[in-house]
């Protein structure tokens, strides 16, 4: 895989003094799936604004496929498709004639076998002749993919494209989201939704106060950081941890009628069948074994609070 | 040049226009008969003819400056503040487009507009007066140097408005009054020396004294003046619009 997105030392600061950007690095590679993750204010979408031109950046470089976003502007946002954050959409134009007129503004001769195939695989196509203003707040996130993409661009961003909408649509996007990956395009996404991330990302950037804390490939990480937990419920609670079972590991549960037992996964002996053994010396009767996987987002949670300490 | 870019923004703009045709076409062909009636007819009849022209057929050329100057700034005004208003504006930004091709764009489609309705305020005109267009050709030369200019004031005046109110403050608080007192419907020879003099520091005068000319011959100023003041009004809207794009004011934060 080649670079295609590399930023350098990207900063953007503000009249008032605030540091948006802190000297951002980043290397994209072609057809990879990269989901920025941070809290509200974090320069998610500065960046993003920066690399497509809405934003003027302070300083630092950018380049997409070795086009600089300042000096060649043209070839690099060529290259680009953006999906917004909120929906802005012309109210009382007809969904196709706002596609159309994307691809025109991006210098691309009409292609209307293209456009059909992008409102088809959206589910657009029906709706192709209706205003805007008629369609539903999915229906309306789905026009500006269709937007975005209607110039063929080869790196895609989508700034938080499942904010406010529904389980079943968020669904569908990490379908389409899927096609688009399987098409060769380059996708960065910032979400909210770990979870999204999680399902579809190849690598994870999280980003704080305009830094970038850490990107790593998404199953390293989760596999780095990641804590598996077993949990022993019992039949009867108890009052303390017996000695014998005393460790940095093994904690009481709330009530007392659990033993939690956390453990790292690669190591060589999990100690899960000491433990066991010991329960049952013990004379602990067993009601349920249950285990626990840490999420991506305790894992984020862990980075930033670490992060503000 | 991205010149389908260009296409691209004059087509969706003008179907914007062709969308509210039969409003946009009503409302000036309305006003302008309107004014026919009150000061062609009604007080034209009582006053003489001013340097050899009926007072009906005097007027017509500063009615269509007046139309044409208004439609100008409110169609350039609206077409990039209503991508500013509603968001749409961070598709024009992250496109492959320089600032000339947006302005290009833009104020084509709302000078386009503007001439519009001139040429049928001046259709209208000639069911109510006798009409004969001495230098047409000049007439058409400030007709579109008129549109295009204003529709360049108008795309600033969008670019500058946060909000509708300021959207209007300008074209209502200055140009109006500038119109009006531009010899929209009297020949600034009519007015007291005093008047005549300060008359001279409002740039509409020069472009209706020119358009006028164009009609009948006569003017207020000469006509060299008259197509300098406009092509220094073009050039300084021109230089304004390069440097809002330059340094992104208001438009890229």
């Amino acid at each position: 895989m080649s670079t295609i997105l590399e930023i350098r030392d990207l900063k953007k600061s503000y009249d008032g003094g605030f540091e948006a950007l802190k000297g951002v690095n980043l290397s994209i590679e072609e057809g990879e799936i990269i989901a920025l993750l941070g809290p509200n204010g974090a320069g998610k979408t500065t960046l993003i604004s920066a690399i497509c031109g809405i934003v003027m950046p302070t300083s630092g470089s950018v380049t997409v496929a070795g086009h600089d976003i300042g000096t060649d502007f043209r070839a690099a946002r060529t290259l680009i498709g953006l999906v917004p954050q909120e929906v802005a959409l012309e109210p009382f134009e007809k969904v196709i004639n706002t596609v159309r007129f994307s691809r025109g503004l991006f210098g691309k001769r009409g292609n209307d076998p293209l456009i059909e195939s992008i409102l088809k695989r959206l589910s657009l196509w029906d709706k192709r002749n209706n205003q805007i203003k008629e369609l539903s707040g999915g229906m309306k996130r789905r026009v500006l993919i269709a937007k975005a993409l209607a110039h063929e661009p080869r790196v895609l961003f989508l700034d938080e494209p499942t904010a406010g909408v529904d389980v079943e649509l968020r669904k569908d996007m990490w379908e389409i989201v899927a096609d688009l990956k399987a098409d060769g395009v380059t996708i960065i996404l910032t979400t909210h939704y770990i979870e999204e991330a999680e399902a579809i990302a190849d690598r994870i950037g999280v980003i704080a106060k305009g830094e970038i804390l850490l990107v790593e490939d998404k199953d390293a990480l989760m596999q780095r950081m990641g804590k598996k937990e077993l949990e022993v419920q019992l039949s009867a609670p108890l009052d303390a941890l017996p000695a014998s079972l005393q460790s940095e590991h093994v904690r009481l549960g709330a009530d007392g009628d659990s033993l939690i037992y956390t453990y790292d996964t690669r190591a060589e002996r999990t100690g899960i069948t000491k433990l066991l053994s010991d329960v049952a010396a013990e004379g602990l009767v067993l009601r349920d074994v249950v285990t626990r996987q840490s999420s991506l987002e305790d894992i984020f949670v862990t980075l930033v609070k670490e992060d503000a300490a | 040049m991205n010149w389908t870019a260009i296409k691209s923004i004059y087509v969706f703009e003008m179907t914007r226009f062709f969308r509210t045709f039969l409003q946009s076409l009503i409302s000036p062909v309305l006003s302008t008969s309107l004014y026919f009636v009150v000061f062609g007819a009604a007080i034209g009849s009582r006053i003489n003819e001013v340097e050899g022209v009926s007072y009906a057929a005097f007027i017509v050329p500063g009615l269509i400056m007046l139309s044409v100057m208004t439609q100008g700034i409110s169609n350039g005004s609206f077409g990039i503040y209503f991508p500013k208003f509603i968001g749409t504006i961070y598709e024009l930004l992250s496109a492959p487009v320089n600032f000339l091709e947006i302005v290009v764009g833009y104020v084509g489609a709302a000078a386009t507009k503007a001439m519009f309705i001139g040429i049928i305020i001046l259709i209208t005109a000639f069911f109510f007066v006798d009409l004969h267009i001495m230098h047409p050709g000049a007439m058409v030369l400030f007709l579109v140097l008129t549109c295009v200019s204003f529709s360049l004031f108008g795309f600033i005046i969008g670019i500058w408005a946060k909000n509708f109110e300021q959207l209007q403050l300008v074209p209502l608080l200055i140009v109006t009054p500038l119109v009006f007192l531009g010899g929209s419907f009297y020949s600034i020879s009519m007015l007291p020396p005093v008047w005549q003099a300060i008359s001279m520091f409002n740039p509409v005068v020069y472009l209706i004294s020119g358009f006028r000319w164009a009609f009948f011959g006569i003017a207020d100023v000469p006509i060299g003046t008259s197509l300098m003041a406009i092509a220094a009004f073009t050039g300084l809207c021109l230089l304004v619009i390069g440097w809002i794009f330059r340094t992104g004011w208001r438009i890229r934060e």
